[in-house]
């Protein structure tokens, strides 16, 4: 990962009156492993398409190696597109799709039959050239997408949702292809992808998109532990999203109680969003914990169970590996790092809650089941049981 | 089960109307006119209007190569626009054919005749009236005017029906949009052509109105010897060998140019 690449200054796009892209800004670097994530509609396919060439944003600026190229049409930018739903050409072979590319660049016929051959072997399809396309599997026909794009040797592949067509299976063992295959070639990949596992698994870079917007961009652990709305938090991985106030530096106040945290730099008395990760909650005696509440329901997900416990009507999802039955009454330990402080923004309170797990789905409307008349009932946590070991996850 | 029945009315309907009568044709061509009795007479007379099924082949392959030149380019165009313009443009291409074919042609007649409306105009002028009807480009004008709609229907289904993403792909490769056309649209749309052709050539081949019309005793075409056999010769029995001899031609044309096509079945889907 060295200098940048590819730069979109304010780029905005509007289909007729609806905004797709509201100004987006984003450099990319060259050799990186970027993946725009986000929920279908949220311009992230619109942004790919940006940087290949087939639309002009409304406004805004695309750089390419600092030059602009707004103007600058498909066939004569450095970047291949690896298309959702391959679109491979049904009227050639497996070779002549990958040295489709090659003609068109009037490669001599020696240096084509090479490129295209060793390309082949990358994506370990040797013996498949003289395949009609519909002949082939969707892992196969990806892999000749993948091949027909880098045969090229672009600067930058673009990839559209590229696994989205296959099974899970096959995708997890493409994710491994596909970022191997980057990293052997040392090429710019930007993904484009609504799957936050794959995004997490892949990349160097996660760009999170919604509404046309970026919503944060950083490293996946970054994004993971660290996200800045509620929108982040609920999108990537499971979260648990409650109304608190920052009383200072390290200190917030969830559920009517005041619980030390890792965060600073809010306001005094601070509305915000507080994240707990299910696997970050310990579980244990309800003498022993900071908040007590019942099991709802439990669902076994293989390596641990999906636990939903009620706290007084907000409803929690704690993953752990031990069983607590439906019905039984239990604590809760959170340590400061169990604890992510988000500024408000305009998602506070649609995500986080997990109500619809359960047949009382109503109850989390009624506001005033919380926080104040359950205070009672929790105690300041000590020092040394904020130690207590995390994540059985 | 149940769907297989669902064509049965069909099946009878073709072994009433195809099956049959084609039983009859056979039994005609194979036939004395006279006596009822099987010879291949019939067969070996055909040999004297080889010039004439050659001439009706011929001018039908021009016909069918002027419509595709024409039609898809149209074609093309219409498959290129938005929805409701489709939708209109496409019922403008099929409006001549809500006319009757006989009525259409008479309107040429009166267009293309000596005294007629284009030689009324060059009269007028003080011109010599040119030489419009009883020729072979009349013959082949009314083949195209009367069949094209029958190329372009084809074609604009399989060039709608092309996935926008392949042009991409083809520009994203490094294709201009001329190579996207040489390079991906025209080779996609080749069953589109097949078809097309196919459906212009085969009653452009057996026409005869056409050629009665717009044509002379120079451009009598095997349709008009077939017809004459039926009315006014009153030899039936050639008549059915002629139209069986035909009717191997057409499936020879046909199985050609399906040979082209056989490969190219994918891109319909």
């Amino acid at each position: 990962m060295s200098k940048e690449l590819i730069r979109l200054v304010g780029c905005t796009m509007a289909f007729d009156d609806e905004i797709v892209l509201n100004d987006i800004n984003l450099y990319i670097n060259d050799k990186e492993f970027l993946t725009l994530l986000g929920p279908s509609g949220c311009g992230k396919t619109t942004t790919l398409r940006i940087i290949g060439g087939f639309l002009q944003p409304t406004s805004g600026d695309v750089l390419f190696d600092g030059e602009r190229i707004n103007d600058v049409p498909p066939y004569k930018r450095r970047v291949n597109t690896v298309f959702q739903r391959y679109a491979l050409f049904p009227h050639l072979d497996v070779y002549e799709n990958v040295a489709f590319g090659l003609r068109i660049a009037k490669l001599p016929e020696a240096e084509i039959d090479q490129r295209v051959t060793e390309m082949l072997e990358i994506v370990s399809l040797k013996g498949f050239e003289n395949r009609k396309v519909s002949q082939l599997s969707g892992g196969q026909q990806q892999r000749v997408a993948i091949a027909r794009a880098l045969v090229n040797r672009p600067k930058v592949l673009l990839l559209d949702e590229p696994l989205g067509a296959l099974d899970l299976r096959l995708r997890k063992d493409m994710q491994q292809e596909l970022k191997r295959i980057q990293q052997a070639l040392g090429i710019t990949f930007i993904y484009v992808t609504h799957d936050q596992e794959e995004a997490l698994a892949m990349s160097d870079t996660v760009v999170v998109m919604d509404r046309g917007r970026i919503q944060q961009i950083g490293r996946p652990e970054d994004i993971y532990n660290e996200p800045k709305n509620a929108f982040v938090a609920d999108f990537i991985g499971e979260s648990n999203i409650l109304d608190g106030v920052m009383l200072e530096d390290y200190a917030v106040k969830f559920f009517g109680r005041r619980f030390k945290c890792v965060d600073s730099g809010f306001e005094k008395n601070e509305p915000v969003d507080v994240v707990i990760r299910p696997e970050d909650v310990d579980i244990v005696s309800p003498e022993d914990g900071q908040l007590c509440g019942t099991v709802t329901s439990v669902t076994f997900k293989g390596v641990h169970y999906d636990t939903i416990v009620d706290f007084h009507g907000f409803k929690w999802l704690i993953q752990t590996t031990e069983f607590h039955p439906a019905g039984s009454y239990i604590g809760i330990h959170l340590g400061p790092d169990d604890i992510h402080i988000m500024h408000r923004s305009e998602y506070s309170g649609l995500f986080g809650d997990y109500s619809s797990y359960s047949a009382e789905y109503d109850e989390i409307n009624d506001p005033d089941l919380y926080p104040e008349d359950i205070s009672e009932e929790v105690s300041e946590p000590s020092e040394n049981e904020e130690e207590a070991a995390k994540d059985e996850d | 089960m149940k769907t297989k029945r669902l064509a049965d009315p069909y099946l009878v309907w073709m072994a009433i109307f195809t099956i049959v009568p084609l039983g009859i044709v056979v039994y005609f061509a194979f036939t004395d006119s006279a006596t009822g009795a099987f010879t291949f007479k019939n067969i070996v007379n055909i040999g004297n209007y080889i010039p004439i099924f050659v001439k009706s082949i011929w001018l039908a392959l021009v016909s069918s190569i002027i419509c595709m030149v024409i039609g898809y380019p149209v074609a093309y165009y219409i498959a290129g626009r938005s929805h409701k313009a489709q939708r209109f443009l496409y019922m403008l291409i099929m409006l001549p054919m809500c006319i009757s074919f006989l009525l259409r042609t008479m309107a040429w007649v009166a267009l293309l005749d000596d005294t007629g409306i284009i030689n009324g105009f060059v009269t007028a002028m003080g011109l010599k009236a040119l030489p419009l009807i009883r020729t072979n480009g009349a013959v082949v004008l009314g083949m195209v005017y009367n069949y094209l709609p029958y190329m372009i229907m084809p074609l604009y289904t399989v060039i709608m029906k092309i996935d926008p993403r392949l042009v991409e792909a083809a520009q994203d490769l490094g294709c201009s949009n001329t190579q996207v056309f040489r390079r991906v649209v025209f080779p996609l749309s080749v069953p589109g052509i097949i078809s097309g052709f196919t459906m212009v050539f085969v009653p452009a081949v057996s026409t005869f109105y056409i050629s009665q019309k717009l044509g002379s005793s120079g451009t009598t075409l095997i349709g008009d010897v077939i017809e004459s056999q039926f009315k006014t010769a009153y030899n039936p029995n050639l008549g059915a060998a002629l139209s069986l001899v035909l009717m191997v031609l057409v499936f020879i044309c046909i199985g050609i140019m399906n040979r082209f096509s056989d490969d190219e079945e994918v891109a319909t889907v």
